[in-house]
C-alpha cells in the first residue's frame, strides 16, 4: 500500500537520468582526461552517499569521513605500492623489495602490518573491514554513552586531525606528507594507460550504482524508517523497544564503508593517495557535497558532488581566489536558504509541476501528493 | 635517555619545558575563554572562532605599524591600544555575524557548525586578499624583549611572562562578567530558559548578540596576545580551532574553571611529552588521550549532574 | 528470578526508590505496589515528582537507590529498550510521534517484531502486521488517515497516535503521562472511551490533573508531594484526607 515499489516515480527518474549521464553521455562526450576528472569526483560521491545515510537519515554528522576515505585509499595504495616495489624494480635501493619511502627512512624490512597487502583478496577485505571496524569502535564508544550531535561532530573532527598528523609523522610506514605515489599496476595490469582509465571509470560507475541500490534498499526497510524516526524522536524510538545506539552504529559503519570504497576507487583512478584527503578540511568539504545535493537524497548526493567539484575545478583553474569565497558562501547559503539542497529545489519547484501535469492528464489525482511528497522530509534538528 | 644530563640540567630542562607549556596554556585559555562563552553558555558552535582571533592579530599588526611610522615616541605602549582595537574589531564583526547568520540557526546546532565553517573560509580568503599569504610578525617594544634570569640555568622570556599575566587578568575579568555581574546572570538566564527569560523582561535578542560579540571580542584579544609569541598568517586560526574545542569540551562545556583546568592539563601534557618524542607524536598522543577520555566521560571533566 | 516472593503477586513493586539531582531529592524513598489489571492514577501538585517516577520506572532516569520490580525482574538494572521488551510501555507528556513518517509507519515501528538492527533490515510488512496496524488505527480513530504524514494531525490525534503506538506494543504495564492534557472536550470524551477499551487485560499507571477524568478511571489513587507519598487509596478516601486538602488548598 505504501511504497511497495523499489523506486517511486521521481526516484526512478533520478536513477535513470543519473545512469544515462554517467554511463552514456559523459563517456561519449568527454576526453579521457576529463572523464578521469569525473571519475575522481565520483569517488567523493561514495562518501556523500554514506553521509546521506548517517547524517541525512540518522542525524549523525560526522566530520571525519576523510579518515575512512583515506583508510580505504591507503589499503588499496599499499597493495599497489608493494606490487610496484618488486625486487627487480627497486634493486638500486639499499634494501630492495620494499617501498621506496621506507628505504629513504632507513627501514630495512617490511613492517608486519604491510604483509597482508601482498594479496589482492586480503586487500579487498581490508578495504571493507578496517574502516568499518574503526567506525564501529568509535560509534560503539560514543553512541552507547549517548554522545551525539555537535559533540560527535567535534570528536570525529579531532580524529581526522589525529589521523593526518599520524600519517605525516610516521613517514617511514606511510610515505608521509607526499603519500604513496608511483603506483603502476594491478595484478600486472597497467592502470596508468588511457584504456585502463576508461575501464576503471565504468567499473567505478558500476560499483557506485551497486552502492546506490544498497542505500536505497536500506532506506526502504524498516531500518530506514527507524533512522528517520530516531532523528526526530530519539526517546520515542528507545521506548518502543529499540537500542538506538545500535542503529546509529549501523548507520555510521555503513557510511564509513561507502567512504572507504570511494577511497579505494580514488587510489585506482588517480594513482596515488596522500594525507591531504584525510584531514579536517577535505572531511568537511565532503559534507558540503551532501548538503548541496540534499542531505536526504541519495541521487542528490551524487549530483551535488559532481556539481561542487566541477565548480571547484572551473573556479580554481581560472580564479583561484574566488573559489574559497564561493565554497564558503555555499556552506552558508545551503544552510540558510536551501536546507534540502538541490533535491529540495527540484522537489518544490520542478517535480511539483511535473506531477500536476501528470495528475491533470490522468485526472485521477491522488490525495497523497497534496499532503506531502513521500520522497523526502523536512530537515532535521 | 637521561644519561647525558646532570640532575641540575634536567631540572632546568623540565622547568623550561614547563614554562613553554605555560605559554601554550595561556594561548589555549585565551582562545578557549571566548569559546567557553559562545559554546558553553550559548551552545553555538563557532568554527570561525580562530579567524576572529586572527582578525585581532592583524589589527595588532596594523596598530604596531601605525605607531612605528607615525607615533614612534609612544611605541612602547602601542600594545594596549592594539588590544582595545582588536577587541572592538572582532567584537563588532561577531555581532554582525550573529545578526546576519547565527540568530537564524539557534535551533540547528549542526547547521551552525557548517555555516560558521563557511564563514571561516571566507574570512581566510579575505585575509589572504588583503594582507597577503605571507605570515606577518609584529615588532615587540623594547621592554618586552629578552628574558629574565631566574637561576643561572633557568631563564624565561619576558614576552611569555607578559602573555601569562595578560591571560590571568582577562580570565578574571571574564569570570567577573559571567558570574558576578547582572549581565552575566541575564546570559545564564537566557541559556537556561529562553522563553522564561523573555517573559521576565530580558531582551533575549540583545543578550544573544552581545554575548556572541563578547566571545568574539575576547578571541580578538587572544589574537592580539598571540602576536607577542608568534607570527600571523591567514590560516593560523584554523591550526588551533580543533584543539580549542577539545579544551572546552574536555573541561565540561559550561564550566569556566573546567576550561582553565583542561587547558592546563592538555598544554602541560603536550609540552612534557614533546621532550620525550617528536612534536607530532606528542600531539597525536595528547589528542588521542583526550578523545579516549571523552569517550569514557562524555560530559567532560567538570560537569554538573542535572535532570534532562 | 524468584517469582511470587512477595506476600501478594504484584505486577509492579516499587520499593525505597530515591533519585537525587545534585542533592535535591526529586523522589525520596518512595514505595508503592500495582496489581495485575489495576488502574492506578498518580496525582499531586507541580514538582511533586510524578513524571520523575515514570522516568525512573521506564529507565529514562537512573535511580540513586531503591528497586523497581516488574514481575520479579529488577528494572533499575536494565536498559530502556530492555524494559520495553519486558513489557512496560510509556507515553510522554508532549505527544512524541514521528512527523516525517505516515500514521501507518508510526504504528508499524512500534510493532513488537524485528527490533534488532538485523531484524529491522529483514522485517517484512506481512498480513499480520497490516491487520494489526489497521485494527489499532480503528481503535484510535485514525483508520482513514493511515497514509497521512503525522505532522498534519491535530494535537489530539497525535496523542491518540502515540497511545496507539503503545497499544500495538501490547505492554503489560502501560504508563501514561497526562493523556488528556491540551485536548478539547469532545476529544477528552473519546480518549476516556479509548482508555477504557485499552486498559483491559493490563495494568495502567496514569498521571493526570483532570479530576473528573481521574474519578472516571481510577481504581486507586496515589498522591505525591515533594517526592513522597502523601496519601494512597480510593478516590473517595484520598479526597477526604486532611493532608491532601492541606497540600491542595493551603500553602
Amino acid at each position: 500500500m505504501i511504497n511497495s515499489r523499489f523506486f517511486n516515480r521521481s526516484e526512478l527518474l533520478g536513477f535513470l537520468s543519473l545512469l544515462l549521464l554517467l554511463a552514456v553521455i559523459l563517456p561519449l562526450f568527454l576526453d579521457v582526461f576529463r572523464l578521469n576528472l569525473v571519475a575522481k569526483y565520483l569517488t567523493y560521491a561514495f562518501v556523500a552517499l554514506g553521509l546521506v545515510m548517517c547524517w541525512g537519515y540518522g542525524g549523525i554528522l560526522s566530520l571525519g569521513q576523510g579518515v575512512f576515505f583515506g583508510l580505504g585509499g591507503y589499503c588499496m595504495a599499499m597493495f599497489l605500492k608493494l606490487e610496484a616495489s618488486s625486487v627487480a624494480n627497486t634493486k638500486i635501493q639499499s634494501t630492495p623489495g620494499i617501498p621506496d619511502f621506507m628505504d629513504w627512512n632507513q627501514i630495512t624490512s617490511l613492517p608486519m602490518f604491510w604483509k597482508p597487502f601482498h594479496s589482492l583478496t586480503l586487500t579487498i577485505i581490508a578495504i571493507l573491514v578496517v574502516p568499518t571496524l574503526l567506525a564501529f569502535i568509535i560509534g560503539a564508544a560514543m553512541f552507547k554513552r549517548r554522545v551525539g550531535g555537535v559533540y560527535f561532530a567535534i570528536i570525529t573532527q579531532a580524529i581526522a586531525a589525529i589521523a593526518t598528523i599520524l600519517i605525516i609523522g610516521q613517514q617511514g610506514y606511510t610515505g608521509g606528507i607526499n603519500g604513496m605515489t608511483d603506483l603502476r599496476t594491478l595484478n600486472g595490469w597497467d592502470i596508468r594507460t588511457d584504456h585502463a582509465k576508461v575501464i576503471l571509470y565504468f567499473f567505478e560507475v558500476f560499483v557506485l550504482f551497486a552502492c546506490i541500490i544498497t542505500a536505497q534498499f536500506i532506506r526502504l526497510t524498516k531500518l530506514g524508517r527507524i533512522l528517520v524516526a530516531m532523528r526526530e524522536q530519539e526517546d520515542r524510538v528507545r521506548f518502543s523497544g529499540y537500542s538506538v545506539a545500535n542503529f546509529k552504529i549501523f548507520a555510521f559503519c555503513a557510511a564509513a564503508m561507502f567512504a572507504a570504497i570511494g577511497g579505494a576507487m580514488f587510489t585506482l583512478q588517480i594513482g596515488f593517495m596522500s594525507p591531504s584527503f584525510v584531514g579536517i578540511v577535505p572531511s568537511i568539504e565532503m559534507v558540503i557535497y551532501t548538503a548541496v545535493g540534499g542531505r536526504m537524497s541519495i541521487f542528490g548526493a551524487v549530483y551535488g558532488t559532481l556539481l561542487v567539484n566541477y565548480a571547484k575545478t572551473m573556479l580554481s583553474e581560472s580564479f583561484p581566489e574566488l573559489w574559497l569565497f564561493g565554497l564558503g558562501g555555499l556552506f552558508i547559503a545551503v544552510v540558510l536558504f536551501f536546507p534540502n539542497g538541490l533535491s529540495g529545489i527540484w522537489r518544490d519547484h520542478v517535480a511539483r509541476h511535473i506531477d500536476r501535469l501528470i495528475a491533470m492528464r490522468s485526472s485521477k489525482s491522488k490525495k497523497a501528493w497534496a499532503i506531502k511528497s513521500a520522497a523526502d522530509g523536512a530537515p532535521a534538528e | 635517555m637521561f644519561g647525558d644530563y646532570s640532575i641540575g640540567d634536567l631540572g632546568a630542562i623540565f622547568a623550561m619545558q614547563g614554562f613553554a607549556g605555560l605559554i601554550l596554556f595561556s594561548v589555549y585559555v585565551l582562545m578557549a575563554l571566548g569559546l567557553a562563552i559562545i559554546f558553553g553558555q550559548m551552545g553555538v558552535i563557532n568554527m570561525a572562532h580562530g579567524e576572529f582571533m586572527i582578525l585581532g592579530a592583524y589589527v595588532t599588526w596594523l596598530t604596531s605599524s601605525f605607531f612605528q611610522s607615525h607615533l614612534p615616541s609612544l611605541f612602547s605602549g602601542y600594545f594596549f591600544v592594539a588590544m582595545i582595537l582588536a577587541f572592538i574589531a572582532s567584537g563588532a564583526l561577531g555581532m554582525l555575524v550573529e545578526w546576519g547568520l547565527i540568530r537564524h540557526l539557534y535551533k540547528r546546532p549542526l547547521d551552525t557548525l557548517l555555516a560558521t565553517w563557511g564563514l571561516s573560509l571566507i574570512l581566510q580568503q579575505a585575509y589572504r586578499s588583503v594582507f597577503g599569504a605571507r605570515e606577518v610578525g609584529v615588532e615587540l617594544p623594547q621592554w618586552m624583549m629578552g628574558s629574565k634570569q631566574v637561576t643561572d640555568t633557568i631563564e624565561v622570556p619576558i614576552n611569555g611572562i607578559f602573555v601569562m599575566v595578560l591571560t590571568l587578568g582577562i580570565t578574571m575579568v571574564v569570570a567577573y562578567i559571567m558570574y558576578k555581574s547582572r549581565w552575566g546572570r541575564q546570559v545564564r538566564a537566557v541559556v537556561q530558559n529562553r522563553v522564561m527569560a523573555g517573559a521576565v523582561g530580558i531582551n533575549t535578542e540583545k543578550v544573544d548578540r552581545y554575548t556572541f560579540g563578547l566571545g568574539c571580542g575576547i578571541a580578538g584579544i587572544a589574537g592580539s596576545a598571540f602576536t607577542m609569541i608568534g607570527s600571523t598568517g591567514p590560516t593560523s586560526g584554523q591550526l588551533y580551532i580543533v584543539d580549542t574545542f577539545l579544551v572546552v569540551v574536555f573541561g565540561g562545556a559550561a564550566s569556566l574553571f573546567g576550561t582553565i583546568a583542561s587547558a592546563f592539563t592538555i598544554s602541560q601534557a603536550q609540552s612534557t611529552m614533546e621532550f620525550f618524542m617528536s612534536g607530532s607524536m606528542a600531539k597525536v598522543l595528547t589528542l588521542l588521550t583526550i578523545v579516549a577520555i571523552l569517550m569514557i566521560r562524555p560530559q567532560g571533566l567538570f560537569a554538573l549532574k542535572v535532570r534532562k | 528470578m524468584l517469582i511470587g516472593h512477595q506476600p501478594k503477586e504484584f505486577l509492579l513493586a516499587v520499593e525505597g526508590l530515591t533519585v537525587s539531582f545534585d542533592g535535591f531529592k526529586a523522589v525520596n524513598d518512595l514505595s508503592f505496589y500495582v496489581e495485575e489489571n489495576e488502574i492506578r492514577v498518580i496525582i499531586g501538585p507541580n514538582g511533586a515528582g510524578k513524571t520523575t517516577v515514570l522516568d525512573l520506572i521506564c529507565g529514562k532516569t537512573k535511580a540513586t537507590s531503591g528497586s523497581v520490580q516488574f514481575r520479579g525482574t529488577e528494572l533499575t538494572k536494565l536498559k530502556e529498550n530492555q524494559i520495553v521488551q519486558a513489557g512496560v510501555g510509556r507515553k510522554f507528556q508532549t505527544p512524541s510521534v514521528y512527523d516525517d513518517l505516515t500514521v501507518f509507519e508510526n504504528l508499524e515501528i512500534s510493532y513488537p517484531r524485528g527490533r534488532s538492527v538485523f531484524g529491522s533490515l529483514m522485517f517484512k510488512r506481512d498480513a499480520a502486521v497490516r491487520e494489526r496496524v489497521e485494527e489499532v488505527a480503528e481503535m484510535i480513530f485514525l483508520k482513514d488517515r493511515l497514509n497521512m504524514y503525522a505532522d498534519v494531525l491535530s494535537h489530539g490525534q497525535k496523542q491518540w497516535l502515540e497511545i496507539g503506538m503503545l497499544l500495538i506494543q501490547d505492554p503489560d504495564l502501560l504508563m501514561l503521562d497526562e493523556p488528556v492534557a491540551g485536548m478539547s472536550v469532545s476529544e477528552r470524551v473519546k480518549t476516556a472511551e479509548l482508555l477504557n477499551t485499552i486498559i483491559k487485560n493490563r495494568s495502567v499507571l496514569v498521571i493526570e490533573h483532570d479530576m473528573k477524568f481521574v474519578e472516571d478511571i481510577a481504581h486507586k489513587v496515589t498522591v505525591l508531594h515533594q517526592g513522597q507519598i502523601l496519601s494512597e487509596g480510593t478516590m473517595e478516601k484520598v479526597q477526604n484526607d486532611p493532608k491532601v486538602i492541606e497540600v491542595y488548598l493551603g500553602h
